[in-house]
């Protein structure tokens, strides 16, 4: 097993995720999880008793149904019983645990899976739910709204201009044209855009991400497991740091105009680590087009990392899989050699309260001039 | 339920409440208790700042907070957002703007509705805007009713800082109710829409696993055991054997069926797991494991209302022990 920092070295091998829509109303969650499930189990050609940890993220609030979970876990294959854990947050924080799971040697392959069905309800509405029950929860302020406030401050800031975040939004959803898996693809300009009326002022149409039905799954794996999984032509896209931060709940006493959890989680992510190059690739959660703007500042990225190129979550927003997908993107980017160095980013609360930053590398950036910290073979 | 005509499978309305009972910390319940006495209270951290809303810990030190202040019922809106089409639950019911107030004395912003009858052209951040009371108050954030602009146009140098407050009110609120509904639509998705259509044709479908060949009653789609689609149908049943039951002593609420009576486990012929259903048509204390029973059916139902004997032998246990 590779050793590094005397802990295995653990990589994505296999990533898949459905094609995202407006509603599966014909599907239910498990029959919507399943065929993603299928995708990365018969890519690394393991089955769901050969694979040592399963782990899943999702929330019963956007279905409606109580242990929804349980039931998603039809999809899995759990008996014999398996080793498995749920988050009820977006399936990154899963996939957090995994990581762990697979650093810490108890197992070599991890199963990671989210799901969200916000069709079957109204979602503004339910990610009230999440919020302060005292000061909070009882104003029913939606999701939209609160991304409004926080898109104030930042323009209020100077931070940004309505056209920037225009451009924002047309840039992803024309990328989101090369992306199979997109829910919106293809934008009007800039300018057009700027012509539509305020949806939630200052927040128009085209700064808020569609609501999406949809899953992912990926699978991860440790050191020569990891090599041997991952399939002919594709490199394992190693898990070079992960971190997440969480800042105060109450709006009222954080920068909205800044993310310093984000950067904290990326310090120690090695994101800036000042031997390493810069990523090629950036997949950030960001459902509202000032978050980008914010993202980019506390991540430090340049010109020369490619933002959301499969569109992001203004393409398709499934909630509770948007943050796995990011991560499943930027892997998919490293395994096909399309990048070197990749950032990952997702996020869970109001206004960018809790974020997690992952970065990863294929071998050769990890063995090229560019390398950071010895690394050793051991049987 | 209704067929909903774009899949063709079944939705129906489901709502979701739940009142949650919270109680309060210390600072909470003086913050909350002074809104219904038109006082706003905030609490002040070690390194000097006023929150309010007022914490029960610092948001950076977490060290406990006890130091009451009373601060300005008027304010300076820091953010805003204009919000065209009020949803259910929220402050006002015409349009409003959503705001972040800093109000005078206070270090960091409370949210709450903002009513400018002029619309968004009237509302700039920076505006000085005060509280105004809601008429019936019992000690929660709603007690404020929104914001609505204030004339006062002092700089801050005239503006009241936060003076020390005791925190100490009559009867005061120790806790909130909070009131929540959540609408959804509920779809059943492909596997069980097709058993339920067929069920309401009086027969009953299952789905056989490819894998282990079990066949699932009612079937969700995949086999739990194998983790794979089920898609192969199989009508088992009408008549099937009691596998285990139990006697039913209490009465459900809203449920027209005379105490005691028999819930059972019944495993329907060519069934890979036992499904749950009442039994009737024989006393209860003569029902047994493995009495051959079959579905009755009422006008319209769309499931059988409960089962009855056949007046078959009994079936041997080795037919419905692996099963149990």
């Amino acid at each position: 097993m590779t050793i590094r920092n005397g802990l295995p070295e653990v990589a994505v091998v296999a990533f898949a995720q459905t094609a995202h829509v407006r509603a599966a109303d014909d599907l239910s969650e498990v029959e919507m999880l399943l065929p993603v499930l299928r995708e990365v189990l018969e890519r690394t050609g393991l089955s769901a008793g050969a694979v040592d940890f399963t782990c899943s993220g999702s929330c019963d609030y956007l279905a409606g149904r109580a242990f929804s979970f349980t039931m998603a876990l039809d999809g899995v294959g759990a008996w014999p019983p398996i080793s498995e854990s749920h988050v009820e947050a977006d399936g990154a924080w899963a996939l957090h645990e995994a990581w762990v799971k697979l650093l810490t040697g108890r197992a070599e392959t991890a199963l990671v899976y989210a799901y969200g069905k916000s069709s079957a309800g109204d979602l503004p509405a339910v990610l009230t739910r999440q919020l302060d029950p005292y000061y909070l929860a009882p104003l029913w302020p939606d999701s939209v709204s609160l991304a409004a406030l926080q898109t104030r401050a930042l323009l209020d800031a100077g931070g940004t201009d309505e056209r920037e975040l225009a451009g924002i939004a047309a840039r992803s959803r024309n990328a989101a044209e090369a992306n199979p898996y997109a829910q919106l693809t293809g934008s009007p300009s800039a300018d057009a855009l700027l012509e539509s009326d305020h949806l939630v002022g200052p927040l128009r149409l085209h700064d808020v991400p569609p609501v999406s039905d949809g899953a992912a799954a990926l699978v991860l794996a440790a050191g020569d497991t990891a090599r041997r999984l991952c399939g002919t032509g594709r490199r394992p896209a190693w898990i070079r740091g992960m971190d997440h931060r969480i800042e105060a709940h109450s709006l009222g006493v954080r920068d909205l105009t800044d993310s310093p959890s984000t950067r904290l989680a990326a310090e120690r992510a090695g994101l800036f680590d000042p031997q390493a190059p810069p990523p090629d690739v950036a997949e950030l959660h960001t459902p509202f087009t000032a978050q980008e703007v914010v993202l980019r500042k506390a991540l430090r990225l340049g010109p020369g990392t490619a933002v959301n190129p499969s569109g992001g979550p203004l393409a398709a927003n499934p909630v509770m899989a948007a943050g796995l997908i990011r991560i499943g993107e930027a892997a998919e980017r490293v395994a096909c050699g399309e990048a070197r160095r990749a950032v990952a980013h997702a996020t869970s609360g109001p206004c960018l309260q809790h974020n997690l930053v992952a970065v990863l590398e294929s071998d050769a950036a990890a063995d090229g001039p560019g390398s950071h910290g010895a690394e050793e073979e051991r049987g | 339920m209704n067929a909903a005509p774009a899949h063709g499978t079944l939705s129906a309305p489901l709502v979701v409440e739940f009142p949650f009972t919270r109680s309060l910390g210390p600072v909470q319940s003086a913050f909350l208790t002074g809104l219904r006495e038109r006082t706003v209270l905030g609490v002040r951290t070690a390194d000097g700042r006023t929150l309010v809303p007022p914490a029960e810990y610092d948001p950076d030190t977490a060290a406990e907070l006890r130091d009451l202040v009373e601060v300005g019922r008027t304010g300076t809106v820091t953010t805003w957002a204009w919000n065209s089409a009020p949803r259910r639950g929220q402050p006002l019911r015409h349009p409003f703007a959503w705001a972040l107030v800093r109000l005078d004395g206070a270090d960091t912003a409370l949210l709450h509705a903002l009513d400018v009858p002029g619309g968004p052209a009237q509302v700039r951040t920076g505006m000085r805007v005060r509280i105004r009371w809601a008429e019936e108050r019992s000690g929660a954030i709603t007690d404020i009713a929104c914001f609505e602009p204030a004339a006062d146009a002092a700089d801050d140098s005239t503006r009241p800082a936060a003076r020390p407050h005791s925190g100490a009110f009559a009867d005061p609120v120790h806790g909130i109710v909070a009131e929540a509904r959540l609408d959804y639509t509920y779809t059943p998705g492909r596997a069980q829409t097709r058993y339920l259509e067929a069920l309401a044709r009086h027969r009953t479908l299952g789905e056989r696993c490819p894998g282990c060949r079990k066949v699932y009653v009612p079937p969700r789609g995949a086999c739990p055991t194998c983790g794979v689609p089920t898609a192969e149908q199989v009508e088992v049943g009408p008549a099937g054997t009691v596998t285990t039951f139990c006697v039913v002593n209490i009465k459900a609420k809203g449920l027209d069926i005379e105490v005691p009576y028999v819930y059972a486990h019944i495993a329907l012929d060519g069934a890979g797991l036992a499904l749950h259903g009442r039994i009737a048509g024989i006393p209860y204390d003569q029902v047994r494991m493995g009495l051959r029973v079959e579905p009755v059916w009422t006008e319209g139902g769309r499931h059988p209302d409960h089962y009855r004997p056949t007046g078959e032998p009994d079936a041997a246990p080795e037919t419905y022990q692996e099963l149990l």
